[in-house]
C-alpha cells in the first residue's frame, strides 16, 4: 500500500536566495532490509532531526561556524563538513544551501535499533560567495544516502553522503 | 569600402573571440572516483577562479584559462556531488560533477549484539556492518560480507550477504556450548571481529535430595546444568522453600563447585521444594 506523508515546513533560514519559506517533504513508505519494525514515532523523529540537519548545515556552511554543527552531526559527517568550513575560512568563500525539496525513504533500520539508513532525493539551491560577492547561484537536484545513530535525546547524521 | 568591410569583419571576429573568452568553455568529467587525478579544461584566454563546491569539501584555484587545470590524486576525495565553477571577473561559466567512493572496501564498520547471550537461541546474534572506502565514503554499490561465527568447538556458522546502499546485516543462532564465540564480518582482505559470549541457560531436570542430619534435614542438588548439559555457574542463587504446617520457610543459596546445599529444620510432613529463577526442580515429602 502505497502511503506518502507530505510536509510542509518553516524556512527556517535566512539570506538572499529568496526564501520562500517552505521546505516540501515527502516521506515514502520505509523500504526496510532488517528484521527489526520500524515504529512510526522512530520513523518521524529520525526525518524531524536530519530536516533539522539541514538546517543546521546550512548555517554552519554560511556563517563559517563548525560549532554549529555540533548539535545534529557526528562522525565522519561532522568530520567532513568541518573541514570543508575550515577551507572556506582560509579561501574567504561562503556557501548558502536552502533545501527546497525532499523526496525521503527509510531503506534500512539496524537490527540492534542503533543505525538507520535512509535515501533523499534532494532539491536545494547553492550560492557561491568569495569575499562577499555572490559568483553563482546553481540549482540542485542529487541523491543522498544518509546514515543516522541514536544520541542523548536525538538521532545525529554520522554519514551524508550525495551518490550520482 | 574595402578598408570598411574588412574593419567590420575583424570586428565581428574580435566580438565572436570576446565571447567565447567570457564564456570560458569547459569541459570537465561528469564522474571521477575518490582520490584520482583529473583534469578541466577552459577555453579561452586570460585568467580565472576555478571553484569546486561540494558540502564535504570545497576547492578554489586560480588558472589560467587555454591550458588544461590539473588536478593531482588525492585532491578530491570526498564522495559528493560537486559544483564547478569558473568566474572571471565578469562571467561566470557552472559544470558539475559526481566523486564517486572506490570500490575498494578500506573499513567496516560492524556491529555485534549483544556480548553476551544464553546458549541455544535462534537468531539470538545479529550484526549489522556498513563499508567504507580509504577516504571514508559509503560504498553504496553491492558487494559480498561474509559473516562468520566460530565457537569454541571450531564450528563455523557463514552467511554471505551482499550490501545494499552501503550496508548489510545478518542474523546467527547461539550453539549449544557455552563460551566465548568470534563473530566476524569480512569483506576481501578487511575483516572486523567482535567476541561474544555464550552462557549457559536456564537449569534443566534440576532435582535434588534430602538426608537427616541431627535435628535438620540436609539437601543438595545433582551436578546442576542446562538443557544442552553446559554447567550452570556458580554463583547462581537456588532457592529451597518449606512448608509445614501452614508456614514455609526459605533458603537461598549460591551454587558451588556445580552444586546447592542447605540445611532446614527436620519436620516430619513437610513438603521441600527447590527452583531457580522460573525453573522449578523436584519436590520432597520429608517423612522422618
Amino acid at each position: 500500500m502505497f502511503k506518502s506523508l507530505l510536509i510542509v515546513l518553516a524556512c527556517f533560514a535566512s539570506g538572499s536566495l529568496n526564501c520562500i519559506g517552505q521546505v516540501t517533504v515527502r516521506v515514502e513508505p520505509a523500504n526496510l532490509q532488517g528484521p527489526r519494525a520500524l515504529s512510526e514515532q522512530t520513523s518521524k523523529a529520525v526525518v524531524r532531526d536530519y530536516l533539522q540537519a539541514w538546517q543546521s548545515l546550512a548555517s554552519a556552511l554560511e556563517e563559517n561556524r563548525p560549532a554549529l554543527l555540533d548539535s545534529d552531526f557526528v562522525g565522519v559527517a561532522k568530520d567532513n563538513l568541518k573541514s570543508t568550513i575550515q577551507q572556506q575560512i582560509v579561501m574567504g568563500i561562503q556557501t548558502r544551501y536552502q533545501d527546497r525539496t525532499h523526496d525521503i525513504q527509510i531503506v534500512f533500520y539496524s537490527p540492534e535499533g542503533l543505525s538507520v539508513e535512509m535515501t533523499d532525493r534532494v532539491d536545494y539551491e547553492m550560492q557561491i560567495i568569495d569575499h562577499g560577492k555572490v559568483k553563482t547561484t546553481q540549482h540542485v537536484t542529487t541523491r543522498y544516502l544518509i546514515v543516522v545513530t541514536p544520541a542523548e535525546v536525538r538521532w545525529r547524521v554520522r554519514v551524508f553522503q550525495a551518490v550520482p | 569600402m574595402r578598408f570598411r568591410l574588412i574593419s567590420l569583419i575583424g570586428s565581428i571576429a574580435a566580438a565572436t573571440l570576446q565571447v567565447a573568452i567570457a564564456q570560458g568553455g569547459m569541459v570537465l568529467p561528469k564522474t571521477i572516483e575518490a582520490g584520482a587525478a583529473f583534469s578541466i579544461q577552459c577555453s579561452g584566454t586570460g585568467k580565472a577562479t576555478l571553484y569546486i563546491v561540494g558540502p564535504g569539501q570545497v576547492l578554489k584555484r586560480e588558472v589560467q584559462l587555454g591550458a588544461p587545470i590539473n588536478f593531482s590524486a588525492g585532491s578530491l576525495y570526498i564522495a559528493g556531488h560537486f559544483v564547478v565553477v569558473l568566474a572571471t571577473d565578469n562571467s561566470t561559466q557552472d559544470g558539475s560533477l559526481d566523486v564517486l567512493p572506490l570500490q575498494k572496501p578500506a573499513e567496516l564498520s560492524f556491529l555485534a549484539k549483544p556480548s553476551r547471550l544464553q546458549v541455544g537461541l535462534h537468531d539470538g546474534i545479529t550484526g549489522s556492518v556498513y563499508v567504507f572506502d580509504v577516504y571514508h565514503n559509503l560504498i553504496d554499490t553491492a558487494l559480498p560480507v561474509s559473516f562468520e561465527l566460530t565457537t569454541p568447538s571450531g564450528a563455523v556458522q557463514k552467511h554471505v550477504v551482499a550490501t545494499r546502499n552501503g550496508s548489510a546485516w545478518t542474523a546467527m543462532d547461539s550453539t549449544a556450548q557455552q563460551g566465548i564465540d568470534k563473530f566476524s564480518a569480512r569483506m576481501g582482505d578487511i575483516s572486523s571481529t567482535r567476541i561474544v559470549g555464550q552462557v549457559p541457560g536456564d537449569p534443566c531436570g534440576l532435582k535434588m535430595t534430602a538426608r537427616q542430619s541431627g535435628q535438620q534435614v540436609e539437601l543438595a542438588t545433582d551436578q546442576i546444568r542446562d538443557c544442552n548439559g553446559n554447567a550452570v555457574p556458580d554463583g547462581t542463587i537456588v532457592t529451597f522453600t518449606e512448608t509445614y504446617t501452614g508456614s514455609q520457610s526459605t533458603v537461598d543459596v549460591p551454587i558451588k563447585h556445580g552444586i546447592a546445599e542447605a540445611q532446614m529444620p527436620s519436620h516430619a510432613g513437610a513438603m521441600i521444594t527447590v527452583a531457580s529463577g522460573v525453573v522449578l526442580g523436584n519436590q520432597i515429602r520429608w517423612e522422618k
